[in-house]
């Protein structure tokens, strides 16, 4: 596999660093090169967070770069910075909830992952997080399942634990929602 | 035995190691964005459930400083960190452990600035850190990071060159390597102990002379020696301890040079670059003084000209144009401000500069 630079995007309180986070524990698990940034501005519940998860066979080079693989937007906001952020050919995941607009372009894969409402459905909006990993691994499957787990524990403390059997079925409830919008051929 | 690997914080990285490498005492002021440092070893607890380090949070950058110098002075592996603001406070304080010839290590993760500035990355603080940020002809030996297990593996080094030397060590890091997360291969737990260096403050035995530990000479002429004996001890340092590092130099046309978050930026350069058929290489200081600027001097025979990527006006410059004497043109590129310029960015940058 080459490296996979996936951009995630949306409200500071979502879990988007957190997401970030679980992959890149994941990876590790896996034995892959990985590196997180996060954007740290004075960001607070309900601003904008943003994180940038890199996973790659071979070392890392630059954390830092114009255009992604993959960009997971999770707000509006994120969609209209970051839409022209996905490299021609590459993937764009959102969740529809509180979008005013859809993504347009046409050279890139878009898929929609319907997790906010799932989550209300089930009442576990905690860990809306691990349902949208859950959609884009299911596409994307740079890390196995079975890190991802091990990512888990990894990332959260000893406490949380106990909610470990929750988020992995987060996991594949979100796995099990993801719609194909637009495809290339 | 297997590795022991963690995904860690670029801060909590230089935390882990300082407990790990057997420092003392930690002593800091939090400020963003290096406040995991002491976060961190707030939450390891490491005076009580590891190895007995003294972390303690001091009233001001400034006391924190002062306490590293009380420390230094009776031997122990002491160290302080903060981030640009806070780092110009201690600069007093550097400047008098330089005088005092006292070993210790200092952690600055710079943002950008001048004044209070942003919480964003920066490497605008080249010239206060290497240039002498305090009064007085001295030298700080300064290790510039640019990846997570470097900022690591720094910190051991750099306590093992402050006590070879006697003298300060500066890790110069940036937010972006502070505050990103990599894969890091971690190091035995050594112990705590302090070696009987003969210089310590241990106190006024009657079989010797007491140890006066100053950076005050009033008689001029004593000054000047103890002057003339510190440039000797950074002339050995120049000679024996210049470190860095070569990407792709050996068929380069164009070098790159570049410190921290800057040479990743610039290893990606090189790839676009040498998609489109330019062979661009990199030399990557990894001390920024002692500076390679032989090496530099010796690549200018090579290349056809240079850039320097640093998030800055352009610092670091100088001292290259000072090593290649005008061989080759030297140009910058950077963004200010706590921004990272992108691997395109740079790229297009330097085509405009050197190609078209």
């Amino acid at each position: 596999m080459k490296t996979e630079e996936l951009l995630i995007a949306g409200f500071g309180g979502q879990g988007v660093l957190s997401m970030g986070k679980i992959l890149a524990y994941a990876g590790v698990m896996q034995g892959k090169e990985v590196a997180w940034m996060p954007s740290y501005g004075p960001e607070m519940r309900g601003g904008t967070a943003n994180v940038t998860v890199m996973i790659s066979d071979a070392p890392i080079d630059s954390p830092v770069v114009t255009h992604f693989d993959t960009v997971i937007v999770l707000n509006q906001q994120s969609l209209d910075k970051f839409e022209n952020a996905v490299k021609p050919g590459g993937r764009l995941f959102y969740d529809s909830n509180g979008l005013k607009t859809l993504p347009t372009r046409k050279d890139i894969n878009i898929y929609h992952i319907p997790a906010t409402e799932k989550a209300a459905e089930l009442g576990t909006t905690k860990v809306f997080n691990i349902m949208v990993l859950g959609g884009y691994l299911k596409i994307v499957p740079v890390v196995s399942v079975e890190f991802v787990e091990q990512g888990l524990y990894k990332s959260l403390p000893e406490r949380a634990h106990k909610l470990i059997p929750l988020n992995i079925e987060a996991f594949h409830n979100g796995a099990s929602i993801v719609e194909v919008i637009q495809e290339l051929q | 035995m297997s590795k022991e690997i963690k995904l860690l914080k670029g801060n909590e990285a230089i935390a882990e190691a300082a407990i790990r490498c057997g420092c003392d005492a930690y002593f800091g002021y939090p400020i963003t964005p290096q406040s995991e440092i002491i976060e961190y070893l707030a939450a390891e607890d490491p005076y009580n459930k590891r190895t007995g380090m003294l972390v303690l949070q001091a009233e001001s950058e400034v006391a924190a400083i002062n306490m590293v110098y009380g420390a230094a002075c009776t031997g122990k592996k002491a160290m302080t960190s903060s981030s640009s603001p806070g780092m110009s406070l201690k600069q007093e304080g550097i400047s008098y452990l330089a005088g005092a010839e006292l070993p210790c290590l200092i952690v600055n993760v710079a943002r950008g600035g001048p004044g209070l500035g942003t919480i964003q990355p920066s490497q605008a603080d080249y010239f206060q850190t290497v240039k002498g940020g305090g009064h007085g002809d001295y030298n700080m030996i300064v290790l510039a990071p640019y990846t997570v297990q470097e900022q690591y593996d720094f910190v051991k080094l750099g306590f093992d060159l402050a006590f070879k030397y006697t003298n300060p060590v500066m890790i110069l890091s940036d937010g972006a390597i502070g505050q990103m997360m990599e894969k890091v291969t971690l190091s035995e737990q050594l112990p705590r102990e302090t070696p009987d260096h003969e210089w310590t403050a241990k106190g006024k035995p009657t079989n010797r002379e007491r140890h006066y530990i100053t950076s005050l000479y009033l008689q001029s002429e004593v000054m000047e020696q103890k002057n003339l004996q510190l440039q000797a001890k950074y002339s050995e340092i120049r000679a024996n301890e210049v470190r860095y590092e070569e990407i792709q130099t050996e068929d380069a046309d164009y070098l790159l040079v570049a410190y921290g978050i800057s040479a990743r930026i610039a290893r990606k350069v090189v790839q676009l670059a040498r998609a489109e058929g330019i062979k661009v290489g990199i030399l990557r200081p990894i001390t920024l003084w002692p500076f390679p600027s032989a090496r530099l001097k010796e690549l200018a025979q090579q290349v056809k000209g240079m850039l320097t990527i640093e998030m800055s006006a352009g610092q670091m410059i100088e001292d290259v144009r000072l090593a290649v004497e005008g061989a080759v043109p030297v140009k910058h590129y950077g963004r200010m401000g706590g921004i990272i310029a992108t691997p395109t960015e740079v790229f297009i940058n330097f085509k405009k500069l050197f190609i078209e």
